[in-house]
């Protein structure tokens, strides 16, 4: 750790992971009341589980993006951030906010837009919240060195500032409101997300291969490019049924079906990096999941939502366990593989030791992904089972749930996985040992950035 | 090729393209809004009722176990459509009379399937829910969903 503010990150993360397993443990419970539906549904339904698990998952994607920012931006910017007292009410209120939704959704507090529940207050305090890390980040940013990861980094946070105002909206007129609260939710995780990402991996690549700045900025901004030179019109491709106009199915379909691309430069962006580059760096863990986001993320965001983007095969699938499917593997390749990546970098450096644990945070890396393949798997399966059933055979709803039992058994045992997986993963990182598992070959013993 | 392409080109082109499909999206969404409201969503069906239903709907977070037009969660049926699944064009009287008696009797209690909770709605607000339910399946969703089941 170069410079003090940086510690700042450490907080964020150690919020954002009791968030982590907090989602998790809401995700199972949800995925036991798919195969016990009695359970739980008379003290807390399935709607507020599911509104816990999803907004939990949120906000400390949140959490993490803003304590990645605070730790690579010292470095990119080689100055302290202009006021560590801000970043630590900037926190406070997310804190606060966190806790007062969260616990209000148990006592039905809550507004009833999906991924949106949060009580106005809640809202008001995350863009309180926003407004002051723009301002601590982008003054430090100002004053420093500017490079292309941070750039990047800040339009991508800025426009999740931005997009997030239109959640505050929200007209009578159901297509409406639909058609602006895609504004929040697509273009965030189909758009400015993909910024932050790709400025987060373009730093991670900087660190752990040692490869010329010059090649790493131009892949960022290429993958940036492609991004929202897709993503923006992509947004069609959820304005196929809602009462847009007809021309969304073509606008949508080729689109959202060139999304695929930024995700497949990811993919050679960081194993051609790992492989030009030169440098035997000891954090091999952070390298791992720095590469298992690239993967998991093309295939989660890129394959699984190529697989029903197209408006005549989306016609049948829409909104069926095919969509649930894509919307597990891509949040967690994407985005929570992504911010895992940056927390087991970043965490030896915030503590001030070697890399530590990282055969148990590998082994919490192939839980993890293992999980959620699998998990993915048995809801695509479920999903193209009730697709033929339902939209093309005509069965009722109901009807056809109940012949998709065995894949929601399947996936509760994937989730379990994934929760025993997420715990190694927040007690390898944050819990300090000082023998690895398995003796590494001399390369743990090296010096490094 | 790609070592002749700057660092620069790269950087033009992410801020050109991405300004110039902004642009472009923002186009298609003012008049995609002005389809909504004028083409493709019975406006003037859209009465205080119905606007009163869409708080009933999400005061009680009904997409976080339903689907509307495909959107939300996928634990229970759609309700785009449930107003047609209940005949209501055909006879509204039934339809709504069927749509508040199931409502007002859940849950079921049976083992083995999935709840709804109870959520004690007024005689009010149960009809404000029906209106919006009948509004949105008015709609013009491009002929979707391909079938009644929804």
């Amino acid at each position: 750790m170069k410079y003090e503010t940086q510690k700042i990150a450490f907080w964020y993360f150690a919020v954002a992971m009791l968030l982590f397993a907090l989602q998790m443990v809401f995700g199972v419970l949800s995925a036991y009341v798919y195969v016990a539906p009695n359970f739980l549904s008379e003290t807390i339904p399935f709607n507020i589980l599911r509104m816990v698990h999803t907004n939990a998952l949120i906000v400390w994607l949140l959490l993490a993006f803003f304590g990645a920012a605070y730790f690579l931006v010292p470095e990119e910017t080689e100055r302290e951030i202009e006021s560590p007292l801000l970043a630590y009410i900037q926190l406070a209120i997310l804190v606060v906010g966190a806790l007062g939704a969260v616990i209000g959704y148990f006592f039905g507090i809550h507004e009833g837009r999906e991924f949106l529940e949060q009580p106005l207050w809640v809202k008001l305090g995350i863009v309180v919240a926003a407004l002051i890390f723009l301002y601590n980040v982008s003054m430090t940013a100002l004053k420093g060195r500017k490079t292309a990861v941070t750039t990047v980094l800040l339009l991508g946070l800025w426009g999740i500032a931005i997009f997030f105002l239109f959640a505050l909206y929200n007209p009578v007129n159901l297509s409406v409101d639909k058609l602006y609260w895609w504004y929040v939710v697509h273009v965030w995780v189909e758009g400015v997300w993909e910024l932050v990402m790709a400025a987060i991996l373009a730093f991670l690549m900087l660190k752990l291969t040692g490869v010329d700045r010059e090649v790493v900025d131009k892949w960022l901004y290429v993958i940036v490019a492609l991004a929202l030179a897709s993503g923006l019109l992509g947004t069609g491709h959820h304005y196929y049924w809602i009462g847009a106009p007809g021309y969304w199915q073509w606008l949508g379909s080729v689109f959202s079906t060139l999304e695929i691309l930024p995700f497949f430069a990811i993919v050679l962006f960081t194993f051609s990096m790992v492989w030009k580059g030169g440098r035997d760096h000891p954090n091999k863990a952070a390298l791992l999941w720095s590469l298992g986001t690239a993967v998991m993320s093309f295939f989660g965001a890129g394959v699984w939502g190529f697989m029903h983007t197209l408006a005549p095969i989306n016609y049948y699938s829409h909104g069926t366990q095919v969509t649930a499917a894509h919307g597990h593997l891509a949040f967690f390749g994407a985005y929570v593989s992504l911010n895992l990546a940056i927390i087991t970098y970043a965490m030896p450096f915030l503590k001030r030791r070697a890399p530590y644990n990282q055969v148990l945070n590998m082994i919490s890396f192939w839980l993890l992904n293992a999980g959620m393949a699998f998990m993915t798997f048995t809801l695509t399966f479920a999903g193209v089972v009730q697709t033929h059933l339902q939209r093309v055979q005509g069965q009722g709803y109901m009807d056809v749930q109940g012949e998709l039992g065995v894949f929601y058994w399947m996936r509760l045992g994937a989730g379990v996985v994934v929760a025993i997986g997420a715990l190694l993963f927040i007690y390898a990182t944050f819990v300090p040992r000082r023998l690895e598992l398995i003796t590494p070959a001399g390369s743990l013993r090296q010096a490094a950035e | 090729m790609w070592e002749t392409f700057t660092k620069a080109q790269a950087r033009n082109i992410f801020y050109g393209g991405s300004l110039f499909f902004l642009l472009i999206f923002l186009a298609l969404t003012a008049h995609s809004h002005w389809y909504m409201v004028s083409r493709s969503t019975d406006a003037a069906g859209l009465t205080d009722s119905v606007a009163r239903g869409k708080r009933v709907w999400e005061k009680h977070a009904c997409i976080d176990c339903h689907t509307i037009l495909g959107e939300g969660a996928y634990f229970a049926p759609e309700l785009g459509n449930v107003w047609i699944r209940y005949g209501g064009p055909e006879d509204p009287e039934t339809a709504r009379e069927l749509l508040k008696a199931w409502m007002q009797s859940q849950p079921s209690g049976i083992e083995g399937r999935r709840q709804m909770p109870q959520f004690n709605l007024s005689d009010q607000e149960l009809d404000d829910l029906v209106d919006f339910l009948a509004w949105v399946s008015r709609t013009n969703t491009q002929g979707w969903p391909p079938n009644k089941a929804g």
